[in-house]
């Protein structure tokens, strides 16, 4: 692995002519994450992790700023040319690690090999086509109007067509995508980014260094030298950070907040995050949970401003629905309703006064807090006379019972990989169907044919304000429906050395781009 | 001898697949190795194909066999999270741990000979009473609050306010009492010394020394007072027999008797016990390896449960279960060196 890379960065070395370094950048950074990337092949997985490694070491098409907008990166500009077809206009000069020279055949390259992906693939299934017009212009053309275009261009990191083609000393193709056992792109990387790894021990850590000829000059990042350390235990990364061994890590655990803020020498830094926490009601399971009334009931009795105080210590935004703020269909007027009382009425006129009895399942390793927000709501269920049997397990444990079913009531936590609010509807309320693919995580069973409708539709509006408004009232319905339990967002933390300036490359998808780092 | 040798290696077989039995009947309790190899958003279609790629849709006899199959022939399977083969995991990982527990072990030694031996001549001293306070106390602490604790004091700093400052001894107690940390709180730092093979050594380096410091101290806390309170207990035992009045009433120096003849007769039980416990520490590595991100097999293990790699964990279990057998071949070896009264077999005598 050591070699490989070594030998690679050595031919780097000799075919790119040095070139004077952007800005000075010498400064170092040691960072702790709770685990380092699993491959260096950034199609292999879709994950924060991943991303993070991507927006380090390759740059994206356009990227997402700290308040949800578009910036453009290697794309300098854009333009709808007509319903399905977006051109595109490449920035110039840009080089790879490889020395080669950034065109429009490597992101239809990278394109073609997204749709390989099995993690991609259905992000991209919109897309027929990309049609290069010359070196520096491209139009990526959809099937449907697609709203999310820019979204999901944020997910076109281009790759060095050159650099991954061809076969391998071995006969493999170089640009094969595996999931398991070692590819070329596994273990070589050639991208536009302001880092190159130059060395990566899996589990141990990994040195990153700053790409001389990163086109980036405007650039304020001073880094020249990141070494990510993954360290899992909470605890001890805090401590890594307290007693100096790191600058920077992520994420901070809810229970260390006040020790870190205490600390004069470090910074902390919150951000409200995009990922939903939220229950599922099984309405196959539970009859009773085919009446709105009763499911109304269990929202209504679920305070969801109490857990985010007190088992979330403030870590957490309460959630009435699943479009944090900044989404398009999120919906100003819908808050959480906590009212026993209601509840209890509530139940009285279903004819469930005298409640029942329901199994829970959550997972205790997944989500912060998991296993104890899932024993304050059936301590909540209980004021309803609703009685749980509730059953926490570790994640890898989880999920194939999720997968199952297994339980009337499940917990899961949900991140938009489209930053969109129509991609929570897919995967947690749409009707289940297999063939398609559709809800397939809604572990609730529930099922409103007219809503889905509406969103499908949304998906297809390309004009913002309407869009917003079609998502705005899937959510209201949902929310009247009470189709399922949402609980809260859960925040986002990054700390760091005060002379570590990370406030400004944060933002809510949780990838730093660590090429704008100011180290003082 | 040879027969003995003959013998423990067939049993080494026997505990091999027994392990791997075991391993493999768990396998469906340790999670979706998929789970962890695709994003939530992939279909189940994308899955279905994968899981069938990986062999994981046969049954379990038939990936057992598989299996087995190539375990006869060294090899134990590609570990789903490093790609690699698992054998080869386990060797990148194994001299992290090896040397956590050289470093535990050594500290262990030194500390509990000593003691163990000064508080079983003087068993009504204050400094033997204040060993033995010490030792319960250590004995019923987890090795991870021992490490936290380490961390807090000697990492991170502590600084006491608690006495009044003004005054001279009160200024001398809250420095008494505070630390300055600054010892490594994790990882093996970066200036290891390549050895031979896999082996990157951090005994070469000051940084790697350092480093070495707070988590063989928390691996040695757990053993240390088992092994003082074991000499202890032996050495008071030996003191009282036959030979050991007789060479008193013989007029032997007090140091000839303890260290010559009563020591050696108290370290017999101390080498068995002592082979047995290092196995354990191996389990005990795994804590202690949480805690201080120490790139070890203990620290691999776990990730690997939570990563449901299951070709991992099976490896793993096989290769501490052949440590076991191995360590304690050769205790039973070792043991027949210094007590010529043990025979390793039932032969005739």
């Amino acid at each position: 692995m050591k070699k490989l890379i070594t030998a690679f960065v050595g031919s780097m070395v000799l075919t790119a002519a040095p070139v004077a370094l952007s800005a000075e950048a010498t400064k170092e950074l040691k960072m702790a994450y709770d685990a380092d990337p699993v491959t260096l092949d950034i199609h292999e997985q879709l994950s924060g992790g991943m991303l993070q490694l991507s927006h380090m070491t390759f740059d994206p098409l356009v990227r997402w700023t700290s308040d949800l907008k578009f910036e453009p990166r290697l794309a300098k500009s854009w333009e709808r040319i007509d319903e399905n077809t977006m051109r595109f206009e490449l920035r110039e000069g840009v080089k790879f690690h490889s020395g080669n020279q950034l065109t429009s055949k490597d992101v239809k390259f990278t394109l073609e090999r997204l749709k390989q992906s099995p993690d991609y693939k259905a992000i991209f299934q919109p897309f027929s086509e990309l049609k290069v017009i010359d070196d520096y212009t491209f139009e990526l053309v959809t099937k449907e109007p697609y709203p999310l275009l820019l979204n999901t261009a944020t997910y076109i990191f281009p790759m060095d067509s050159e650099f991954y083609s061809g076969k391998t000393e071995s006969g493999e193709s170089k640009s094969a995508i595996t999931k398991h056992g070692n590819s070329f792109a596994s273990e070589n990387m050639s991208g536009t980014g302001p880092y190159i790894i130059r060395d990566r021990q899996q589990g141990v850590r990994v040195e990153f260094e700053r790409f001389d000829d990163y086109w980036d000059t405007e650039s304020p990042g001073n880094v020249g030298k990141i070494t990510l350390t993954p360290i899992k235990e909470n605890n001890t990364r805090v401590s890594a950070l307290l007693s100096g061994g790191v600058d920077f890590i992520a994420p901070v655990p809810p229970t260390d907040l006040e020790r870190i803020k205490r600390d004069e020498d470090s910074s902390l830094v919150t951000m409200s995050g995009t990922r939903i926490i939220l229950f599922h009601m099984n309405q196959e399971r539970v009859e009773a949970f085919k009446n709105p009334k009763v499911r109304q009931a269990i929202a209504y009795a679920i305070n969801q401003e109490g857990i985010a105080a007190k088992i979330m210590k403030g870590f957490a935004t309460p959630a009435a629905q699943m479009s944090p703020r900044g989404y398009q269909g999120f919906n100003e007027s819908l808050t959480p309703r906590f009212d026993v009382a209601k509840a209890q009425a509530l139940m009285k006129e279903a004819g469930y006064e005298d409640g029942f009895t329901i199994t829970m399942m959550a997972p205790n390793n997944r989500y912060v807090n998991d296993d104890k927000i899932a024993q304050a709501v059936a301590a909540m269920l209980a004021r309803i006379n609703i009685k749980v049997d509730l059953k926490t397990l570790p994640k890898a444990q989880y999920w194939p019972e999720y997968d199952n079913r297994a339980a009337d009531m499940m917990m899961i936590g949900w991140h938009a990989d489209t930053e969109d609010s129509a991609n929570f509807f897919e995967f947690l309320t749409f009707c289940p169907n297999a063939e398609t693919g559709a809800g397939q995580y809604n572990a609730g069973k529930y099922c409103n044919p007219e809503l889905d409708a509406l969103v499908n539709q949304a998906n297809v509006e390309t004009d913002r304000d309407k869009r917003a408004a079609m998502l705005q009232e899937v959510e209201q319905r949902l929310y009247e429906d009470a189709a399922f339990i949402p609980l809260h967002w859960q925040d986002l933390a990054w700390a760091s050395k005060e002379n570590v300036k990370i406030e400004p490359v944060l933002n809510v998808m949780n990838f730093p781009y660590l090429g704008d780092l100011v180290v003082e | 001898m040879l027969a003995f040798l003959v013998q423990r290696i067939s049993q080494a077989f026997l505990v091999m697949f027994v392990i791997s039995v075991i391993a493999f009947a768990i396998q469906d309790g340790l999670g979706d190795p998929l789970q962890q190899m695709v994003g939530m958003s992939v279909s189940q279609e994308e899955r279905e194909a994968l899981r069938d790629e990986l062999g994981l849709n046969d049954s379990v006899v038939v990936q057992y066999l598989r299996f087995a199959g190539n375990a006869l022939q060294g090899d134990l399977g590609n570990s789903y999270f490093y790609s690699k083969p698992t054998l080869e995991v386990i060797a990148e990982h194994l001299p992290a741990t090896l040397e956590l527990v050289i470093g535990a072990s050594l500290i262990i030694v030194v500390f509990s000979v000593p003691i163990g031996v000064y508080s079983a001549i003087r068993p009504q001293a204050w400094l033997s009473k204040f060993f033995m306070g010490i030792s319960t106390v250590g004995i019923s602490i987890p090795v991870f609050l021992t490490a936290i604790m380490l961390i807090q004091l000697f990492s991170i700093g502590v600084t006491v306010s608690a006495f009044p400052e003004d005054t001279g001894w009160g200024q001398w107690l809250n420095d008494f009492f505070s630390t300055e940390g600054g010892l490594p709180s994790y990882g093996r730092g970066d200036e290891l010394t390549h050895l031979f093979g896999t082996w990157e050594s951090g005994f070469f380096s000051e940084s790697g020394l350092m480093h070495l410091v707070l988590p063989s101290v928390s691996l040695a806390s757990i053993m240390l007072p088992l092994f003082i309170r074991l000499i202890r207990a032996e050495m008071m035992e030996v003191l009282q027999s036959d030979y050991i009045r007789y060479a008193r009433a013989k007029g032997l120096s007090a140091g000839r008797i303890n260290f010559l003849h009563a020591l050696k007769n108290t370290m017999l039980p101390v080498i068995t016990v002592g082979g047995v416990q290092i196995g354990i520490m191996v389990a005990y590595t795994i804590l202690t390896e949480t805690v201080f991100q120490w790139p070890g097999v203990g620290l691999m293990f776990l990730e690997a449960i939570t990563r449901s790699d299951i070709p991992l964990i099976v490896a793993y279990l096989m290769v501490v279960g052949l440590i076991f057998v191995i360590t304690n071949t050769l205790v039973d070896l070792i043991y027949g060196l210094v007590n010529p009264t043990v025979k390793l077999t039932g032969k005739k005598a």
